[in-house]
């Protein structure tokens, strides 16, 4: 088929509107088109290599679903669960964005391993692709810490108990591990201050990173050339090409279609729920990873006391080095798995593992009896907290107003007499000042109840100079307003 | 051979020349593929609409009616009665609940209105005084008679009026703020 023929002087059609022709002028956006869609791929398009467009269609889906979510999302540990549940309880179509933005987190995760899979059963790494192959691994690794920290920040019991796991399983790192921990925590325990690290991590600094690998990614791909099927040279290819556009385009498209509707399903039937605020207090929790994290949960209950070096730093040291330096020590042209027994157990053996480690979490909880018991109870709570309405969150400054009345009838009727003697018209309700008046709030730690008195009773120069009036009522009245005003905090 | 093949394109008749049949296939799918993406993108968006315009679709910032007490125990009162009620606002996620003073007064047919304890002056509370049967501002004088009517002093206007209801036996009320050192009532914010 002709059309299967690259071609240099490939334009887009003659006849092209006058707006077009100008656009193109000012910007040269058919060459920039043209270099995006006519580039040639060896030995003609193919599914196996769809996965790459689809973990930029998901990047991108996540980045806008990030933005949205960002519009009613508070980074703090006091408000970060209840605008998650704002986001899914309350605002239209708020548990479908966030589910989309969190089931996407996992297909990410599943995309990402089939193109790191194709890649390397096709071999595709060899042959002048250590650099994009060496971007690829820290874009993998950049995708790992979004998951990661991204699973927090919703600060339910799942989220808060998951965090608290993984950031010790740091510490189990020797030497650096603790200053790790403390580093990711900001403190000995988790708190806001970890919310807002994570937040920063997961919103600002790896999706930069990410953006600026995506583009070197992308960029040092065109630049080596596709690599074509596994019988084909990788860096002379001799294989008849066809051009990226139209039927690579469409069969890119086919997964991204079938992301969009499977995602879309699944986040409109299965919405993800939010479960109870997080209680550091509750000892009973029992934490689990996300699901593609359980194998190496699994993996470190394995590597306890001095074994933990072993288990917990060798082996993944070496495991990660060997995949990152598999360009620079695996140099044959050999791209055809038949003809590469090491590589393909190798790439066997490790997935299986891994499957086996993440059953085998699932298998162990499941015939533990409290494990499992603990494990069913908080997902009944956690049906139970979804089910719930929404309820705003009581702001602190009213919870100051309510909360001092009830505690003691001495201020309780002190309340009384300080707004029936209009002192909240100046000092504001609660004491909390306002333009004509300073704060009461604290008083009791600047001032003892007699000098409160003698203040009430002889206004300094000052106090009257701002229109305080010395205070004159029956003994009980004012000992019950000096007891409701030192009361105020 | 330009001029050729832009008219192969423009009539359509390109059987002998391949190259313009697959530009003009290929714009045709292009243009198939960009009203698809278009439409895909619209949508999407649907719901990225919907949840950004939360906030202009349904009310986010709400003032809840607040309970004064029981309507029977205000019908026979002589005097205008203080009460503090509880308001509610909330606020997207967060609500404060706060405390604010009202007076019940009833006028010489008994009708039954509450009125806000913030002097339209300058907004210092007012308190009733029971012997001169007047509210009386502390902070610049202002008086008002039962029924919130001005007498004297700096205010421009009478006590403002609050939107009340009875429901249930218990009378309701609809908080308000409004505009000080104006003469007409009006809505603050």
């Amino acid at each position: 088929m002709t059309s299967h023929q690259p071609n240099e002087n490939a334009k887009f059609p003659e006849g092209q509107s006058g707006f077009w022709k100008w656009l193109n002028h000012r910007t040269g956006i058919d060459d920039v088109l043209k270099t995006a869609l006519y580039e040639p791929i060896p030995g003609g398009a193919r599914f196996a290599y769809i996965f790459g467009s689809g973990l930029l269609f998901i990047f991108i889906s996540q980045v806008i679903t990030g933005v949205f979510l960002a519009l009613y999302y508070v980074p703090s540990a006091d408000h970060a669960h209840t605008t998650v549940a704002y986001i899914t309880k309350a605002v239209t179509a708020g548990s479908f964005l966030r589910s989309l933005h969190a089931y996407g987190a996992s297909a990410m995760v599943v995309v990402l391993f089939l193109h790191l899979s194709q890649t390397f059963i096709y071999g595709s790494y060899k042959g002048k692709r250590e650099i994009l192959w060496l971007s690829g691994c820290v874009l993998f690794a950049l995708v790992l810490g979004m998951a990661f920290t991204g699973y927090l920040l919703p600060w339910d019991q799942r989220a808060y108990f998951a965090t608290a796991v993984g950031t010790n399983a740091a510490s189990e790192i020797p030497l650096v591990g603790e200053s790790l921990k403390l580093l990711m925590r900001g403190g000995t325990e988790m708190g806001t201050l970890t919310i807002s690290r994570f937040f920063v991590a997961h919103v600002f600094l790896i999706p930069a990173f990410i953006f600026a690998l995506v583009g070197s990614h992308i960029f040092l791909f065109r630049k080596a050339g596709a690599a074509g099927p596994v019988d084909e040279d990788p860096i002379e290819p001799k294989q008849q090409p066809e051009l990226f556009y139209p039927r690579q385009v469409l069969m890119d498209l086919a997964l991204t279609a079938l992301l969009i509707v499977f995602l879309g399903l699944l986040s409109f039937f299965v919405p993800m729920q939010i479960g109870p605020p997080a209680n550091p207090a509750d000892a009973q929790y029992v934490p689990r990873p996300e699901w593609y994290y359980l194998p190496i949960f699994q993996w470190l209950k394995y590597w306890h006391g001095s074994a933990a070096i072993v288990g917990v730093l060798m082996i993944p040291t070496v495991l990660v080095l060997a995949v990152v330096a598999l360009p620079f020590f695996d140099r044959s042209a050999e791209r055809r798995p038949w003809k590469r027994p090491i590589a393909m157990s190798s790439y066997i053996f490790l997935v299986v593992a891994l499957l086996g480690l993440g059953l085998r979490s699932g298998y162990v909880d499941r015939h533990d009896p409290s494990v499992a018991q603990q494990l069913a109870k908080q997902k009944t709570e956690e049906d139970e907290y979804a089910r719930k309405p929404f309820e705003p969150e009581l702001s602190s400054l009213s919870l100051a107003a309510a909360n001092v009345a009830l505690a003691d009838p001495a201020a309780a009727k002190g309340k009384a007499i300080f707004e029936a003697q209009s002192c909240n018209a100046c000092h504001g309700d609660a004491g909390v000042g306002t333009a004509a008046a300073p704060a009461l709030v604290g008083i009791k730690a600047k001032y003892s109840a007699e000098q409160v008195e003698n203040l009430f009773k002889h206004p300094t120069a000052k106090m009257t100079a701002g229109g305080m009036p010395p205070i004159d009522l029956p003994p009980d009245d004012l000992k019950a307003l000096i007891t409701y005003v030192r009361s105020l905090n | 051979m330009a001029d050729s093949r832009k008219h192969l394109d423009k009539t359509g008749e390109a059987s002998s020349a391949s190259e313009p049949v697959i530009e003009n296939r290929r714009s045709f799918l292009g243009i198939l593929l960009g009203l698809g993406s278009v439409c895909v993108g619209a949508l999407l968006s649907v719901p990225l609409l919907r949840f950004s315009l939360f906030p202009l679709i349904r009310r986010t910032t709400e003032l809840k009616p607040s309970t004064v007490g029981e309507f029977s125990e205000f019908s026979s009162a002589a005097e205008p009665i203080m009460r503090t009620i509880q308001i509610e606002q909330v606020d997207g996620w967060r609500k404060t609940v706060s405390e604010k003073a009202v007076y019940v007064t009833k006028n010489n047919q008994g009708k039954v209105s509450v009125l806000s304890s913030i002097c339209p002056h300058l907004g210092c509370t007012i308190p009733w005084n029971k012997d001169k049967r007047q509210f009386i501002c502390p902070c610049h004088g202002a008086t008002f008679n039962s029924e919130g009517a001005r007498l004297s002093g700096p205010s421009l206007r009478g006590m403002d009026l609050l939107e009340s209801q009875v429901q249930d036996g218990q009378l309701l009320v609809r908080f308000q703020y409004f505009r000080q050192l104006v003469a007409d009532r009006e809505m603050a914010g």
